[in-house]
């Protein structure tokens, strides 16, 4: 990312951002005393929401529903609704967001057909279960949420993890759930994380609609993917590796920009590089993680979301190549995917850019008198990024992240100085156990968490 | 910056690494401090511990609801573990909090063991059940789909 390009991305705000953020947070905050109680603001707020979307086809049932829950009446269909119609309006930021970025960067998108999208066939009677959870936290609101609201998703989670497509509602419900029950009471919690919250109950209502949606035409490809960076995705009880690469597809001429990875189930106590384990069933990618290594893929699943369905028995390691000459000679050219229209909300923006030459200012980077804010909240423990080495590099590959208004650079590599030689340090650079000695002998010492939980859960659970 | 309007606001501190082959399960749920300890001399059995959360009452049995011989009128070693493990776990102001100690009064885990007040009896098969969901975790399949609700959940934890 050049200072011109920098420019052009955090000067100017795209039209109507605030605006619609403004919506947001006004249905945000009647979240916090619930549905069962709407005063004059929440009413107002509930109007001014289904307002912002009065020329969509949402438009009519959108100011039904809001004034249906103003005068008291509280059901499903106005809840998802309302869902509905704050998702499209966050939908409509991220476009913005991602046109803007996309322009800065000066970066090619392939566009989203237009097709019916797939429904997968999940349980009704779970996604019914689920919901009506949802309507007690929207009927209760944040505030008064205690030890039995949070208790009572508990059977509904647990069948939901038991059926793999409802996998995504189970783990958004799990951390959602994992949140409420720290922080209950919450009647005299200080600053609740409005904004978030809504996020995840507003996302688990549209996912009750029918367990999922897909992410749009399915391809087979083959192809040499060449690695950018390793991203992780974390809560008690899954973690997902997220892994941004080029792809090369013999006959096109120019790279297309994927993500791909494994998710797996766990423990809120394995953490840290005791991670990696949970992953060993992929040998490929943790090996080509570890050393920087190209993957030749065959007859592998892409999706149009540019997510690459990982198959380790489909993928061989390949040479070497260092992910910051990948970025600087290939990442220009490269075609970046569509995002399904579900899926759009500003916290899936996640661009790949590559900046150097920069000075770094406090937590900012600083490019020709130009700011971006470094994410260093999201360097994560399984791997030997520091924000003492993201503070002194030179260079750094990363992801392009919005929240909360801003900008932010979040480091998948940099390269630093460490004893005054310069190096390269990558996420991913542990994958195959930790090279530094000190952190090498901490994980050691506290023991392979994953086999003596294994151990347990073999003795005991088979009873 | 403003965590109200932050998608991505952290609200659950990083659980800590620790040994777990001692207390296995640690946990602040239902209204307790609770766990299950394995047996330091049957590797078939385990024990589940618990305090109860602003009397400081609590329970220690095996999994069969056989009551622990080591309960003689004060706190057996098994919730002495689990409470020197939650600490490991949770960090003390985090147990303190949600025990409803006095975190002045009551400073830290040798200060809270001896703040127990008295034994009363209470069922371990919720405590073993949760446990046995909580292992169940490691059973199930991964999922090759991609997770976009994750991009919710950061990996961090190392500021």
């Amino acid at each position: 990312m050049l200072a011109t390009q920098l420019a052009a991305l955090v000067d100017d705000v795209p039209a109507g951002v605030p605006q619609a953020l403004d919506l947001v947070t006004g249905f945000d905050a009647c979240l916090v005393t619930g549905f069962g109680r709407v005063g004059d603001d929440a009413a107002a707020a509930l109007t001014a929401l289904a307002a912002g979307v009065a020329v969509t086809p949402l438009g009519d049932r959108a100011a039904e529903a809001a004034a249906k829950l103003a005068a008291g009446s509280v059901s499903d269909e106005q809840l998802t609704v309302l869902a509905a119609a704050r998702s499209a309006l966050l939908g409509a930021v991220h476009d913005a967001l991602l046109d803007h970025a996309d322009s800065a960067l000066g970066r090619t998108r392939a566009p989203w057909p237009e097709e019916a999208p797939a429904t997968p066939d999940a349980p009704r009677n779970l996604l019914e279960g689920c919901r009506s959870w949802l309507r007690e936290l929207a009927i209760t609101g944040w505030r008064g949420v205690d030890h039995d609201l949070v208790s009572s998703s508990a059977q509904v989670l647990e069948a939901m993890w038991g059926d793999p497509r409802l996998r995504r509602l189970a783990v958004l419900i799990d951390g959602l759930a994992a949140e409420l029950r720290a922080s209950a009471p919450i009647a005299t919690m200080d600053d609740l994380p409005e904004r978030r919250w809504a996020d995840l109950w507003a996302r688990a209502m549209l996912l009750c609609e029918a367990g999922g949606w897909g992410g749009g035409p399915v391809d087979t490809v083959s192809g040499r993917l060449l690695l950018l960076g390793v991203d992780v995705h974390e809560h008690a009880t899954a973690v997902q590796l997220q892994v941004h690469a080029l792809l090369e597809v013999r006959g096109e001429a120019a790279p297309r920009l994927v993500r791909t990875g494994p998710a797996v189930a766990k423990v809120d106590t394995i953490v840290g590089p005791a991670i990696w384990p949970l992953f060993d069933a992929h040998p490929v990618l943790l090996a080509a993680l570890t050393d920087n290594r190209t993957v030749e893929v065959t007859d592998v699943t892409l999706l149009g979301s540019g997510d690459l369905l990982w198959a380790d028995e489909r993928a061989a390691l390949g040479d070497p190549a260092d992910p910051f000459v990948t970025a600087r000679l290939r990442l220009t050219d490269a075609v970046a995917p569509a995002v399904p229209p579900l899926d759009r909300h500003p916290v899936r923006l996640a661009e790949p850019v590559l900046v150097e030459g920069y000075t770094v200012d406090g937590d900012a980077l600083v490019l020709d008198g130009h700011r971006l804010a470094l994410d260093l909240d999201r360097l994560p423990a399984l791997g030997p990024l520091t924000p003492a080495l993201v503070t002194g590099s030179t260079a750094c590959l990363g992801l392009l992240r919005w929240d909360a208004g801003q900008w932010a650079l979040q480091p998948l590599a940099v390269h630093a100085t460490v004893k005054r030689k310069p190096v390269p340090v990558h996420v991913g650079d542990w994958a195959s156990g930790p090279t530094d000695p000190r952190v090498a002998k901490a994980v050691k010492a506290a023991g392979d968490t994953v086999a003596v939980l294994r151990e347990r859960a073999g003795r005991l659970l088979r009873r | 910056m403003n965590a109200r309007l932050r998608s991505t606001a952290r609200v659950l501190p990083l659980v800590r690494p620790r040994k777990l082959a001692k207390v296995p399960f640690v946990e602040l749920a239902d209204g307790r401090l609770q766990g299950v300890v394995s047996s330091g001399s049957d590797i078939e059995r385990v024990y589940v511990s618990s305090i109860v959360a602003g009397t400081l009452t609590y329970h220690c049995s095996t999994n069969n609801n056989r009551p622990c011989g080591g309960l003689r009128g004060t706190p057996c070693k098994h919730l002495l573990s689990l409470v020197d493990e939650a600490v490991l776990q949770y960090g003390y102001e985090r147990v303190g909090r949600y025990l409803g100690v006095d975190l002045v009064e009551v400073p830290d885990a040798v200060a809270l063991s001896r703040a127990l007040s008295g034994h009363e009896a209470s069922a371990a098969a919720t405590v073993f059940s949760r446990f046995l969901r909580h292992l169940a975790y490691l059973e199930v399949p991964e999922s090759r789909d991609p997770l976009p609700e994750l991009h919710w959940f950061p990996a961090g934890g190392v500021r």
